[in-house]
């Protein structure tokens, strides 16, 4: 086995993981505060993406296109919030599907009648556009372990402010106590908008730093929502904590598993057949992984404290 | 400071206060006593906004807030302490009082969180506890302090001290009886009727949601019909 591909595809999976969590941290915390299903979350993502490309356009720099996309996706969530969602909250979950999913398709075509049919590129700086050897021998693209820096940095911030701040306690007091908290002063409607906006925010994060690697196109939130949506009922849906313990797993799980599952079949099976076994066996690892969880612990592996659902 | 006119309120098609009216004065400790069933909940339901009246005014400190939504009703002053307290199970003790804390539509409340740990000492022991470890009498005590620590001008109270043990009903009726004292005026619903003719001013008995009796703790322990018909004593 070669160690150091090994840990390139490692921290290839954190990444991934990384990248999952951005956006399963929204998703999770909508779902878990607002019982609210958003299909959408992916459409934020891919916004996050076409803004950051248009910014980066603009100005010439990445840099400052990411740092003015950030605010222009959470407006986007704030407006979709008000407009579209916000009465939402009261119907049944089918009808979110259904609503949800018709802005998917809204947002796919509001982008082709925008920005065209053809994909964009986001070109990088030089300085995240080159590699970096932090394992000697095993030269590693600086951008994608900037990914991982903000990745941990996001998730750290994300952790105090939900554990440690006033607005992280409503956040918690409010996916059981909706209408006490209301009674007690605040503003819900409000608190939802707020953290709905910060759902978009991160998961237009996630978009923009996966355009430069993957492709900035039409229809790319609808792949990357599944495995979202893996990763919150992984985790435990509402759990911070869980989206992102399971993020992690389940990029590790599928990076690591798609190079290496070749191999090891390879030593117990027939050549030939661990050839058209590996590929199928390695997408389906992920899948096999949610139905073992929910097998052992049908909430999921941290269901949030308290929430007796 | 506070006027309920006339309100009629339903919970969908089924009407529950029929023009139910009362009054809170400044200071003043206020009952509504009837038997389950009569709309003494749903009164405070719709004072907070919760279950909005559809017909009839209510007034506080002379600004009408018969339809607002609850949160504005609450920053105005009123303070909620819900029937079954509806503590944040995943929320410590100490949380619980600071989510929802401000300094009172004046902003100059002494209600602070060192304050509520001098009024409540057993509190300040679980501080660290989660909402949902902690005993049913302590929860109720959180759940006046989460109220107060709101600073409200008005505090409402629905099932003070219901499904308690005698001697933690004690400490909830010493703890109101301090808050009187200090001119917090409450609007209470109960129905140990000892206690409360003890503490309250005046009391509301309402039967099929509206008011069919009202007068002071004194005509009411001397009117053996009125405590016999409406209250089953």
């Amino acid at each position: 086995m070669n160690w150091l591909l090994l840990l390139e595809q490692i921290l290839n999976g954190f990444q991934l993981g990384l990248l999952l969590f951005l956006l399963a941290a929204g998703l999770t915390l909508v779902f878990g505060i607002m019982d609210m299903v958003n299909l959408a979350h992916g459409s934020l993502y891919m916004m996050g993406a076409y803004f950051c490309a248009t910014f980066t356009g603009w100005t010439g720099s990445f840099l400052i296109g990411a740092l003015l996309t950030l605010p222009a996706v959470f407006l986007l969530g704030v407006v979709v919030e008000m407009v579209a969602l916000r009465t939402l909250y009261a119907r049944d979950h089918l009808d979110q599907v259904m609503a949800t999913f018709g802005l998917i398709l809204f947002f796919n075509e509001a982008t082709r009648l925008i920005w065209g049919p053809i994909g964009l590129v986001i070109p990088l700086p030089e300085f995240l556009n080159q590699t970096v050897e932090i394992i000697p021998g095993a030269p590693y693209p600086a951008f994608r372990l900037a990914i991982i820096l903000v990745g941990f940095l996001v998730a750290g911030l994300l952790y105090l402010i939900v554990s440690r701040t006033k607005l992280g306690m409503l956040i918690r007091a409010g996916a059981s106590n909706r209408d006490m908290i209301g009674a007690l002063g605040i503003n819900i409607r409000l608190l939802f908008t707020l953290v709905f906006g910060l759902g978009a925010a991160l998961a237009g994060l996630a978009g923009l730093m996966a355009g430069p690697i993957l492709s900035v196109e039409i229809g790319m939130g609808e792949s990357i929502l599944i495995l979202t949506l893996v990763v919150i009922v992984i985790g435990g849906i509402g759990s911070i904590k869980g989206a992102f313990i399971a993020a992690i797993l389940i990029g590790l799980i599928d990076t690591v598993g798609r190079s290496f599952l070749p191999e090891l079949l390879d030593l117990v099976l027939p050549s030939q057949t661990a050839a058209t076994a590996a590929p199928a066996i390695s997408s389906m690892m992920i899948y096999l992984l949610m139905a073992l969880v929910l097998a052992i612990k049908p909430q999921g592996l941290f269901p949030p404290k308290g929430v007796g659902r | 400071m506070l006027e309920v006119d006339a309100i009629n309120s339903f919970y969908g098609q089924s009407q529950v206060l029929f023009d139910m009216s009362l009054t809170v004065n400044d200071g003043e400790v206020v009952t509504l006593m009837g038997r389950n069933g009569m709309g003494k909940t749903t009164t405070i339901r719709s004072i907070m906004g919760l279950t909005p009246a559809r017909r009839g005014t209510i007034r506080f400190k002379n600004k009408e807030i018969t339809a607002q939504s609850p949160y504005r009703i609450a920053r105005l002053g009123i303070g909620l302490v819900p029937e079954g307290r509806l503590i944040s199970p995943n929320l410590s003790v100490e949380e619980n009082l600071i989510a929802t804390a401000n300094s009172g539509p004046a902003g100059t409340g002494r209600w602070d969180i060192a304050a509520v740990w001098n009024m409540f000492p057993k509190l300040r022991e679980r501080k660290n506890s989660m909402g949902n470890q902690i005993s049913g009498g302590e929860q109720q005590m959180l759940a006046i302090a989460r109220a107060l620590m709101t600073n409200p001008e008005l505090l409402l109270l629905d099932e003070a001290t219901e499904g308690l043990a005698p001697l933690i009903r004690q400490e909830i009726w010493y703890c109101l009886r301090n808050l009187k004292e200090e001119g917090q005026s409450i609007l209470v619903i109960d129905k140990n009727m000892q206690a409360l003719t003890d503490i309250a001013d005046r009391h509301y008995i309402i039967e099929k949601g509206s008011v069919v009796w009202e007068g002071t703790s004194r005509m009411l322990l001397k009117d053996d019909a009125v405590k016999h018909q409406y209250l089953g004593i």
